[in-house]
């Protein structure tokens, strides 16, 4: 059948900020569907409220929206744009949420929008517990015994039914948000109602728990012709009651007989049919009982995920880009295989290698929270790795965690076998660690399965590569033959591993092998186990290999280092940054190679760059590919702190890095090297010192005196910084949080209290400086930069000290040689300009600066990198004229139960949005819209602020009360707007007695929190007021800057709606640069 | 590179060798070796008749994951000569194992290794074609070119019939189905010509409603017709067609009777040799679980199962009253054939599965609505 020839014009709704659950791989779906439907000539339609995103560079729609991802807005641009046909399966739950929404309120009626993809009440069928349950019965397939509840009496009730443990699962929530596995009553309690609040229709499903069964994943593929393909199948290691999210997962499954695999493949396509998904991508999800094999179905996800993201990098299918094909009226055997060329798309991959996938936590971020896991997601990234054996594939996936791991390893201080019992059993990021302790200390597999419920196939494997480590202890590395380093690398262990068992470097046990002729290997990933040949070169290593394919061309070619798995501080936003440099040097003749370990990333689809390899991004495995393709250059700027920490390795290695060089990274990372720097160009920072004690860091801050900012030396994300006030705190800091010593210095910085915090970015090829944008943080300093709300153009700074800005910035770029990017952060306090930090390297808001303005920084710097002139390039520095961009970010607050809510040093958010509008106000309401902290427009609001606010916030609280908001308050801020004539009611502090504040914020009472926590003394009741209101969803201000901000937002949501306009309209009078 | 074990050596007639360890029977076997791309079902695979003279490298690397199991046997022996797949599972993870696949191997006397790499042989078997091969096992001390001396020695499949290795020596009924199922009460007698046919072919057979009597692969016409069949099978098996030069007569005349036939594999290359049309050797032939058929007159897609190294030639269909009804999507090879006057039909794929998947089942029930009478081969 061909393509539909009725629908022009698409709309394609993405998933908005990075959050947990919903992450990047949505950019990959998204990216690879608007490709694929543009390519068939379609008019697309795309809005995502996030600016890091490939897809929403201006060139791959032909219209991007960067709003709110909302149906009020969405429907807005229906309106305007008059789509044909919505696809709402690519944009994660956000997506069909938003798109069920529009169908339900008649938007897409009224407009004459056809959903594709899938229709409405499919999507209501497989996310309704129980219509999907109904459903599941009629085909006779098996449910975990379940009942539905809409309220806590009816939980009560089938508590009563289905008995302890249960499983408590909210109806149409993103990655189990508000679910949980419970073992008592008390823990019943608080799930059922957090589910029930989570759940937007408030319904829970109270399900039999299958605890410690085998979980596994089927991937699935349905045209409409009914033809049906599984692309691939995943089987968990950590078993049911760990979100698949926050499981190893390993493909295709392993421990399936035939029979068993085929009646989950049968059953996985009753349900596509029986659903009624006529199109499109789903994944299905199931329990196996060990003991007899009993197949039990857990849900299905009638849309591209993350696991379709993980089963396309897995296999070579590229799911969302065949969904998108499908969508339009193709059928599977007329879309071809991209990379056997001659097959169809209709046949189910043969895979000639294991997989597995790792996945990233960032607990220390939030150290109150449990780190025991569940049903309800908490990682923030992933790794993948590809090896010829299962044991291959999984130290390769951990060491490509970059959690300082470099294989599969334990703890070295010993632990009492009943402590390692107790962390074997409970299911936790670092479980695996300490099941090699327990294999260690001489634990058996079945001890270890019982106690786990991983499956003893994986365990044999884990048991051999402790005893083979262990007989490589004591061993010298003269004493290896080449035979025993040849079965140790197949084995999938690091030189770094092989070097410590045998007392050396690194350095020498990798000369060692090399001497020994032991390399690595590479093959290519073909869906097809070698039986056709393969087109495409996206490649992984082994030392399986006796003869490499996809040899190394003789072009000129380049090496980009990705950022692996996402972390907090390091996600997506590098991601965009790689994907533009490929495309830039592709665009100059020049062979783009990308290197990255993350499935779930744009970069690591084999379509954007020349050759892919997929590995871990450790000196290992890269110096192996640099050795084998000898690039031009390497590029380590674009990926994050991970490939800047492997630029000295690679250098002294002979390796050719391009673009700033390593001394000037240096230069700006080096603390006394960086004064040094800045006293030349006389520049001043805030006065600091390095300690290499606690006594050292104690006599700094007496000599700066307090507040003083506390951090270790090299860190991304503002890891372990933190503000502190008096001498005890500095103390208990350095006693507990960071141990400063010669190697690992601490800093110590004057922190400049109510200073206003300012980003640049900027390009330099050496001798010109293009400055992309100057940022100004609405949050006052000491919020970390990637959690604080800023704005394109500056709102308060004056003229002159933007020229100041720009002045300094070129100084230091021309001093520091810059050839790329480079992003400056400085603090003004009152007229004063002071040098924060200069990161001669991509920055987070690189993306942002490039949305909000129209120049892609990203791919300039690339050409800059590999040779041309900033002159050459036709770029002009941007002067944002009658619109204002701002960024907001997205916090993870509500996933982790008691962890505290408050910004700080340290960043905590996992994504961003950007708001545009023609006024501050309007953008800054929309970008808190977007971030999901939409701002009332009447109600009460809830004020309490620091001293040193007291003052400041009259104005802000008058304001609100002319626009018709009841206030209520603490009561030192009672009083201060009480004297100010500000009608205000009083309200308990939550150690005055009840009723208090948090009980308003729990009954919802409050629309809006302003509360400013930065001094001292309130830290606690701020905290858990924050915290609530994060669980509770109202929007919280933390600076009496945002206040103010805010109360401008308002004021432009209560007298219009603002303006819903394209990318593509902002940037063409301005005559913007394409985005290539 | 193996975790200890004896020595194995696996040798090629294009003089590559592969050193491994020997992880079955001792012995040495000369075979043709092909690859197939299955990830699940190695047991089925091993005892699948349809082997006969050859030996099977399996490309998924991890092998012997759930162990062995005597209701996964496809008949009552192994019947690959060989095996030779990455890396055996040091141990077997299932409630349904009963034996380990080493245990099964060594029992069974066939000769396997581990510890090389499968891809490499897989890419040389993909451009230069199934290879003749040796596997010497656990044997001491063996030369290269002793091996490749034998395989060199060994006969081509081609022009070869291995039926009388695997056929049943007398005639038997089958009565079990799917599952266990029992023969339904108004059964229909069917013959079935035992090539080497697999148990899962005639369990799907008793399930779709036949009462399945399996004679040897040189029963005459009139053995058949004495049965008063109310039709007639034609089951898969190994070798060369084209050499089962007994069998064309027989089922020629027994189709041109008006008797419903279906063929499986080698019985449907039969079928189509007994026409007049001709088969041929392919390079590396067609073994995995993953192959799109693609059937002409609706336009659907079957995941289907295949194992063959010979294929129908398309170009000899003319003037032999028979017409291509399926295709193989990857390379266009025929996949199915129909008689446009006569009530038979035949399928190179698999639809019994056994290992593999079971989306052209419903090719049973269409044989047995044939049968019945009722609706002619090729509608769906």
């Amino acid at each position: 059948m061909p393509r539909r020839s009725d629908i022009q014009s698409i709309l394609v709704i993405g998933s908005g900020p990075i959050v947990i659950g919903q992450a990047c791989e949505f950019d990959y779906s998204g990216t690879q569907a608007v490709k694929a439907l543009r390519e068939e000539g379609f008019r697309i339609v795309l809005v995502n409220s996030n600016p890091a995103t490939i897809m929403t560079d201006p060139g791959l729609a032909d219209a991007t929206y960067v709003e709110p991802v909302t149906p009020e807005f969405v429907a807005r641009i229906i309106e305007k744009e008059r789509p044909d046909a919505l696809l709402p399966t690519l944009g994660g739950q956000t997506g069909l949420n938003t798109a069920m929404a529009l169908y339900e309120n008649g938007v897409l009626e009224e407009f004459g929008v056809e959903m594709i993809g899938a229709r409405y009440e499919v999507i209501r069928k497989a996310e309704d517990r129980d219509e999907f349950r109904q459903a599941m019965e009629r085909i006779g397939l098996k449910n975990a015994s379940s009942e539905i509840a809409h309220d806590m009496e009816q939980a009560r009730a089938a508590l009563e039914a289905i008995g302890l443990p249960c499983v408590v699962r909210p109806a149409f929530t993103l990655g189990g948000t508000g679910g949980g596995v419970v073992f008592n009553r008390e823990e019943f309690e608080e799930t059922a109602q957090r589910g029930l609040r989570s759940s937007p229709i408030s319904e829970i499903l109270i399900e039999k728990s299958l605890l410690g069964w085998k979980e596994y994943e089927m991937e699935v593929m349905r045209d409409r012709k009914d033809n049906c393909v599984i692309v691939c199948s995943i089987e968990n290691l950590d078993p049911m009651g760990v979100h698949t999210g926050d499981s190893i997962t390993v493909a295709p499954a392993q421990t399936l007989t035939d029979r068993e695999y085929q009646r989950m493949r049968d059953a996985s396509f009753a349900i596509m049919r029986e659903i009624g998904v006529e199109t499109g991508g789903s994944n299905v999800q199931f329990a196996v009982n060990p003991e007899d094999g009993e197949l039990v179905v857990i849900e299905m996800n009638p849309r591209v995920s993350r696991s379709s993201a993980l089963a396309s990098k897995a296999t070579g299918f590229p799911i969302a880009k065949f969904a998108a094909k499908l969508a339009v009226g193709y059928t599977l055997d007329e879309i071809r295989n991209d990379i056997t060329r001659e097959t169809p798309a209709c046949f189910e991959p043969a895979l000639d290698y294991v997989v597995v996938k790792m996945p990233r936590f960032a607990f220390e971020k939030f150290p109150n929270a449990s780190d025991t896991l569940g049903t309800q997601m908490k990682s923030v990234g992933e790794t993948m790795a590809i090896g010829r054996t299962f044991d291959e594939a999984f130290q390769k996936a951990l060491r490509g965690l970059e959690v300082g791991r470099t294989g599969f390893e334990g703890k070295t201080t010993p632990r009492s076998r009943d402590e390692l019992m107790e962390l074997v059993a409970r299911p936790a990021p670092g479980r695996i660690f300490a099941v090699h302790d327990a294999f260690r200390e001489g634990m058996s597999v079945e001890e270890v399965a019982k106690l786990s419920g991983i499956d003893p196939w994986f365990l044999e494997f884990l048991k051999g590569l402790v005893e083979t480590g262990r007989a490589l202890e004591g061993r010298t590395l003269e004493s290896l033959t080449a035979e025993e380093v040849l079965e140790l690398k197949r084995r999938g262990f690091s030189d770094a591993q092989v070097a410590r068992a045998c007392g050396a470097t690194e350095t020498e046990a990798r000369r060692r092998r090399l001497e020994l002729g032991v390399r690595p290997g590479y093959r290519r990933v073909d869906t097809c186990a070698g039986e056709f040949e393969a087109h495409t070169p996206y490649l992984y290593s082994t030392y399986d290999a006796i003869e490499d394919e996809a040899p190394p061309t003789r072009r000129k070619k380049v090496v980009i280092l990705g950022g692996g798995p996402n972390r907090i501080g390091q996600g997506i936003e590098f991601d965009y940054c790689c994907v533009h440099a490929a495309m830039a040097l592709r665009k100059m003749g020049i062979e783009a190679i990308m290197v990255n370990s993350n499935p779930e990333t744009v970069s690591t689809d084999f379509d954007i760059s020349d050759r892919l390899y997929f590995e871990p991004l450790t000196l290992e495995d890269v110096l192996a590919i640099c050795e084998r393709e000898r690039p031009d250059g390497v590029i380590v700027q674009f990926g994050g702190q991970t490939p800047l920490n492997l630029a000295a390795g690679l250098r002294d290695a002979g390796v050719p890095i391009l673009g700033t060089s390593v001394d000037a990274i240096d230069r700006a990372e080096d603390r006394s090297r960086f004064t040094e720097l800045l006293t030349k160009l006389g520049l001043q920072q805030p006065e600091n010192g390095l300690a290499r004690s606690a006594d050292e860091a104690l006599a700094i801050a007496d000599r700066i005196g307090y507040p003083v900012l506390v951090r270790p030396s090299y860190v991304l994300g503002g890891r372990a910084m933190q503000i502190v006030y008096d001498e005890r705190d500095l103390a208990r800091y350095l006693e507990e949080a960071v141990t400063a010593s010669p190697d690992h210095p601490v800093l110590v910085d004057r922190f400049l209290e109510t200073a206003i915090e300012v980003d640049v970015d900027c390009i330099a090829d050496g001798s010109e400086v293009l400055l992309g944008a100057v940022m100004e943080h609405v949050e006052e300093a000491g919020i970390h930069s990637g959690d604080s709300t800023c704005v394109i153009p500056p709102i308060t700074l004056s003229e002159a000290l933007q020229d100041e800005i720009a002045a300094a910035t070129r100084a230091l770029a021309l001093e520091l040689g810059v050839v790329g990017l480079m992003n400056v952060q400085y603090a003004v306090q009152g007229d004063r300009l002071y040098v924060l930090e200069v990161n001669p390297r991509a920055s987070r808001t690189v993306p942002y600066v490039a949305k909000a303005t129209g120049v892609p920084l990203a791919s300039l710097a690339t050409r800059i990198m590999a040779g041309a002139p900033l002159s050459a390039l036709g770029a002009e520095e941007p002067k944002l004229v009658g619109r204002y961009a701002v960024k907001a970010p997205a916090f993870p607050f509500s996933r982790f139960a008691g962890a505290r809510a408050d910004l700080g040093p340290e960043m905590r958010s996992t994504g961003e949005v950007m708001g545009v509008d023609v006024e501050f106000g309007m953008a800054f309401a929309k970008a808190s819209e977007a971030a999901y902290r939409r701002l009332p427009t009447e109600g009460r609001v809830f004020v309490s602020v620091k001293d040193a606010d007291k003052k400041g916030i009259v104005p802000v609280c008058r304001d609100l009360v002319d626009m018709g908001f009841s206030l209520v308050a603490t009561d030192g801020t009672w009083r201060a707007l009480r004297e100010a004539d500000v009608p205000c009611e009083r309200v308990n502090k939550v150690h005055e007695g009840r009723p208090h504040v948090t009980d308003l914020i729990k009954d919802r009472a409050i629309d809006l929190i302003v509360n400013t926590p930065l001094g001292k003394v309130t830290r606690h009741d701020d905290g858990m007021i924050r915290t609530e209101a994060y669980q509770a969803g109202i929007p919280c201000i933390t600076t009496l800057s945002a206040a103010v901000a805010a109360v401008q937002g308002i004021r432009a949501q209560r007298s219009g709606r603002g303006t819903v306009r394209s990318l593509q309209e902002y940037f063409a009078p301005i005559g913007a640069h394409p985005v290539s | 590179m193996a975790r200890g074990g004896p020595p194995a050596l696996l040798v090629l007639e294009d003089g590559s060798s592969f050193r491994g360890r020997s992880i079955g029977a001792p012995g040495r076997r000369a075979f043709e070796l092909v690859f197939n791309t299955s990830m699940t079902g190695y047991q089925e695979i091993l005892t699948d008749p349809s082997y006969a003279g050859q030996g099977v490298l399996l490309t998924y690397p991890q092998i012997g994951n759930y162990g062995c199991r005597a209701e996964f046997d496809e008949s009552d022996r192994c019947w690959a000569e060989a095996l030779v797949v990455r890396e055996l599972a040091p141990r077997v993870s299932s409630w349904a194992a009963e034996e380990s696949l080493g245990e099964f191997l060594v029992r069974r006397g066939v000769v396997a290794l581990d510890g090389v790499d499968t891809r490499a042989i897989t890419l040389r078997l993909r451009e230069r074609g199934a290879q003749r091969a040796v596997l010497s096992a656990d044997e001491g001390d063996v030369t290269v070119e002793e091996l490749l001396a034998e395989a060199r020695a060994l006969p081509s499949l081609e022009g070869r019939d291995l039926t009388g290795r695997v056929t049943c020596r007398s005639p038997y009924d089958w009565t079990e189905g799917l599952d266990g199922e029992a023969p339904a009460a108004d059964a229909l007698p069917l013959v079935v010509l035992d090539f080497g046919v697999k148990r899962n072919i005639l369990r799907n057979l008793v399930s779709a409603g036949f009462a399945p009597r399996v004679l040897p692969a040189t029963t005459s016409a009139e053995e058949v017709r004495a049965l008063r069949p109310a039709a007639l099978f034609l089951s898969n098996g190994p070798g060369d067609p084209a050499a089962v030069a007994h069998a064309h007569g027989v089922v020629r005349e027994l189709v041109e009777s008006g008797l419903p036939t279906f063929g499986i594999c080698l019985g449907h290359q039969i079928l189509a040799l007994a026409f007049g049309a001709r088969t041929f050797k392919m390079k590396f032939g067609h073994h995995g679980a993953n192959h799109p058929v693609l059937e002409e007159v609706s336009g659907r897609v079957d995941i289907a199962a295949h194992n063959h190294g010979f294929a129908v030639d398309p170009d000899s269909l003319a003037g032999t009253g028979l017409e291509v009804t399926h295709l193989n999507a990857n390379d266009d090879t025929v996949a199915g054939l129909r008689h446009v006057a006569l009530p038979a039909f035949g399928v190179q794929y698999h639809p019994e599965a056994g290992p593999g998947p079971h989306d052209p089942r419903h090719l049973f029930r269409r044989f047995h609505e044939l049968a019945r009478g009722g609706v002619p081969a090729a509608t769906p």
